[in-house]
């Protein structure tokens, strides 16, 4: 199971690792949403949908669909 | 002096203050227009620069990118690339906000990339000690190859700097500093600059990566921009990382040049989300707003709305009293000023509401909503975005549907599109207003809600639940493919500005006004006309009704009450009325009001002033409108016409159906069919009879 912004609990870090190019809208890139940037998890609605993010300066919300499609880099403790 | 002009466009992110500059720059030159074929808002306005040049100012809509996502981001793209335009640009002015400088970068080097001239402003710089934030000016400009203004646009700082710059724009190095050449598959790029010369490379890209063909490019033109979308995968993929590669590129010149230091951080922005946002404080304090603005709306507006109507009413008896007797006066006195009386009575509550949409809307406010409604609109195919125009439908439908342009979805944006006339618009509020007053008893519930305020409160949740359901329905039904998505920009809260909010709501509500105004005046005067003129019975109307009391004893005033009424009757309305009578008796209402919803089809708020002018024609009665209508009798049941049964029917009739042809013109513009249009005037024309039907068979 990949971990992606959908998994962040309120107040949680994550690092981009990949957005599937296919199903990203350009809109979200342009917007600063980028392979090795920081993402916080600022608020959910509830049923965690829509979700409020920052990343790379930028304050935004997406929907949990799309927030499904951000790839994070693996937290230190699943790998052990 | 020279009598030199330019063209200057204003580009930039949503949320920086554009628009305050744009206000700045422009002052009460300033015109709104419309893009042709599109309702999107076209703002431009006139600047005297230093030289004496004379700057033609146009006020481009917020984008985040020059690729569209709705349909006045698209407004963007087509005046920076259609080189032929009457407005293509001669400098573009992209105007950033100081502390999301980075997204705003983006798009100023998209707008390098298609070799226009363009100069930076950075807005709300006085807020940059406060923030911890410096920047190195002159590192900046030297990496963007251009001059950088720094303004405050509320505090007019700045201004007169930015001016001079575009005096100077000639000397601004025209090197462009990224460029899509040269990083990405660079034989296809080649390949793509070589097969068209004639444009800048970023234009070809810019038109190539678009899904609608650009109406503006010849055919030969658009056949090569054909052969290169072949691969529509690689397209994609090029695009993303020609996004990863800009903002590498200003990555790299903000490290360098732009720094913010955390301790001065202070976060207003997170304290306030943490309840705002809130699953449930936000729902709470969102309803409590709502509820704040409707209560406001009546309360505050109810005073003026009085003096309006008392001095129409005035000036009308004035008016029939001073001048000669004659057609001409009483044109004036009882269809032109009972006409304009009728559109003016609404300039209270729909200022009032225009201004709530926007402090809600400069606060940063509206956002937020956007984001707490989402998946509740979702469940009725409809978008957070949708939110916005429902509210707005509470003031006028117009306006409301021309706000729907910045839903990304089709389906979406026509749902709420169809959906928005049920919501419960001010011109309804005077047939309500009115109708309760006659049938609702002036009581408290439980000493405190008025019941009639309860009423009108559960008209305004009727309308609401009925935009709900149909627009459920819809989702259900119309088969519309649109693949949507939502990104909603949570911008900074900010203290909205007086100045831009007088502008918004004098804008505005002189839109309405002037249009909606022209319509009611228009029918308002045919109406007159219809009903004081006639066919022979008309004509001999005294005679016939003194021959007909000549054996009875009758007051000479009671004998001229029996001659207006019989005029009335066989005048060409009157017709008209008794035609349609039949069809709208089960409803409990007489030709009378039939008369009243014929001309309501034109516009809602006619309802009042016809039943006025049918029962003002010929009346020496100088009482409001309201004692004229309560003392209506039905001559059958020799009940009050108006009475319990027949009022509550025609208060769901009207909260049904649709009538107003501004809306259903405004509709066909912005779907370009007269399908949908129709479908609403049908539609709800039918629920509205069906379910007056009902409530007046059920309380009768």
């Amino acid at each position: 199971m990949s971990h992606t912004v959908a998994d962040l609990h309120r107040g949680e870090q994550g690092t981009i690792e990949s957005l599937s190019f296919d199903e990203i809208p350009l809109a979200l890139m342009e917007m600063g949403c980028l392979p090795g940037k920081q993402v916080t998890l600022v608020q959910a609605a509830p049923m965690k949908d829509p979700m409020y993010i920052h990343v790379n300066g930028s304050h935004f919300a997406i929907r949990r669909e799309t927030a499904e499609r951000i790839v994070l880099t693996k937290r230190l403790c699943d790998e052990f | 002096m020279s009598s030199k002009k330019i063209k200057i466009a204003l580009v930039g992110n949503p949320n920086t203050g554009k628009t305050s500059l744009f206000n700045q720059l422009t002052g009460m030159t300033q015109k709104v227009g419309n893009y042709p074929g599109i309702t999107v808002d076209k703002k431009q306005g006139g600047c005297k620069l230093p030289d004496g040049t004379l700057a033609k100012i146009t006020d481009l809509p917020g984008t985040y990118s020059i690729n569209p996502n709705s349909l006045d981001e698209s407004i963007v793209l087509e005046t920076l690339l259609d080189t032929d335009s009457k407005d293509y640009p001669d400098l573009v002015v992209v105007v950033a906000e100081v502390e999301n400088i980075k997204r705003n970068l983006f798009l100023f080097t998209q707008v390098q990339d298609l070799k226009i001239p363009a100069i930076l402003v950075i807005n709300m710089a006085d807020q940059m000690e406060r923030k911890g934030i410096s920047i190195d000016l002159k590192k900046l400009k030297e990496a963007l190859k251009t001059e950088i203004v720094l303004i405050s646009a509320r505090k007019k700082e700045g201004i007169e700097d930015l001016k001079q710059a575009i005096v100077n724009y000639q000397e601004v190095p025209r090197e462009i500093p990224f460029q899509i050449s040269g990083k990405i598959d660079v034989a296809y790029f080649n390949e793509l600059k070589n097969s068209l010369k004639e444009f800048p490379l970023y234009k070809s890209w810019l038109l190539l990566t678009q899904k609608q063909e650009a109406s503006f490019v010849s055919k030969t033109s658009r056949r090569i921009l054909a052969s290169f979308k072949k691969d529509p995968k690689k397209v994609k993929k090029y695009q993303h990382k020609e996004t990863i590669y800009r903002y590498k590129f200003i990555n790299d010149i903000l490290k360098r040049t732009y720094l913010v230091d955390p301790s001065k951080a202070k976060d207003l922005r997170s304290r306030l989300d943490k309840v705002l946002t809130h699953r449930i404080f936000g729902y709470v304090i969102f309803v409590g707003i709502l509820l704040l603005v409707f209560q406001s709306v009546f309360d505050w507006a109810s005073v003026p709305m009085d003096w309006i109507d008392g001095f129409f009413s005035n000036l009308s008896k004035t008016v029939k009293d001073s001048l000669p007797e004659g057609v001409l006066t009483n044109l004036i006195s009882e269809g032109i000023i009972p006409g304009i009386g009728g559109i003016v009575i609404f300039i209270p509550q729909i200022a009032i509401l225009f201004l709530f949409v926007a402090i809600l809307e400069e606060t940063g406010y509206m956002s937020r909503v956007v984001f707490l409604m989402d998946k509740i609109m979702r469940r009725y195919g409809m978008s957070g975005k949708s939110v916005i125009p429902l509210i707005s439908g509470t003031a006028c439908a117009i306006p409301a549907i021309m706000a729907t342009r910045n839903i990304a979805g089709w389906k979406d944006r026509l749902i709420t599109i169809l959906v928005t006339p049920f919501t419960t618009c001010s011109a309804r509020l005077p047939v309500y207003a009115i109708i309760i007053a006659l049938i609702i008893p002036e009581t408290r519930v439980f000493g405190l809600f008025s019941l009639q305020g309860l009423v009108l409160m559960a008209l305004y949740i009727l309308g609401f639940a009925a935009a709900l359901l149909a627009a459920y329905v819809l989702n259900k039904v119309l088969k519309v493919e649109s693949k949507t998505f939502f990104i909603v920009e949570m911008p900074n809260y900010k203290l909205p500005s007086v100045k831009n909010i007088i502008f918004e709501v004098v804008e505005k509500t002189k839109a309405f006004v002037l249009g909606a105004g022209k319509i009611i005046l228009a029918i308002s005067i045919v109406l007159w006309f219809l009903a004081s003129n006639g066919n022979r019975d008309f004509k001999n109307a005294t005679q016939q009704v003194t021959e007909q009391f000549s054996e009875s004893e009758i007051s000479e005033e009671a004998l001229d009450q029996k001659i207006a009424s019989y005029k009335l009757e066989h005048s060409y309305i009157g017709v008209m009325g008794k035609l349609i009578e039949p069809a709208i008796a089960p409803l409990g209402y007489d030709w009378k009001i039939g008369i009243a919803l014929i001309s309501s089809f034109a516009a809602r708020e006619v309802f009042v002033g016809t039943l006025s002018t049918i029962y003002s024609v010929g009346s020496d009665d100088e009482g409001t409108i309201k004692q004229r209508m309560a003392a209506e009798i039905n001559p059958i049941t020799k009940e009050k016409r108006f009475n319990f049964p027949a009022g509550m029917s025609l208060l769901v009739f009207y909260a049904f159906a649709m009538q107003c042809m501004g809306t259903l013109a405004i509709v066909k513009r912005e779907t370009k069919s007269w399908k949908w249009p129709m479908l609403q005037l049908v539609g709800m024309g039918l629920l509205a009879y069906v379910s007056a039907l009902i409530t007046f068979v059920l309380l009768k």
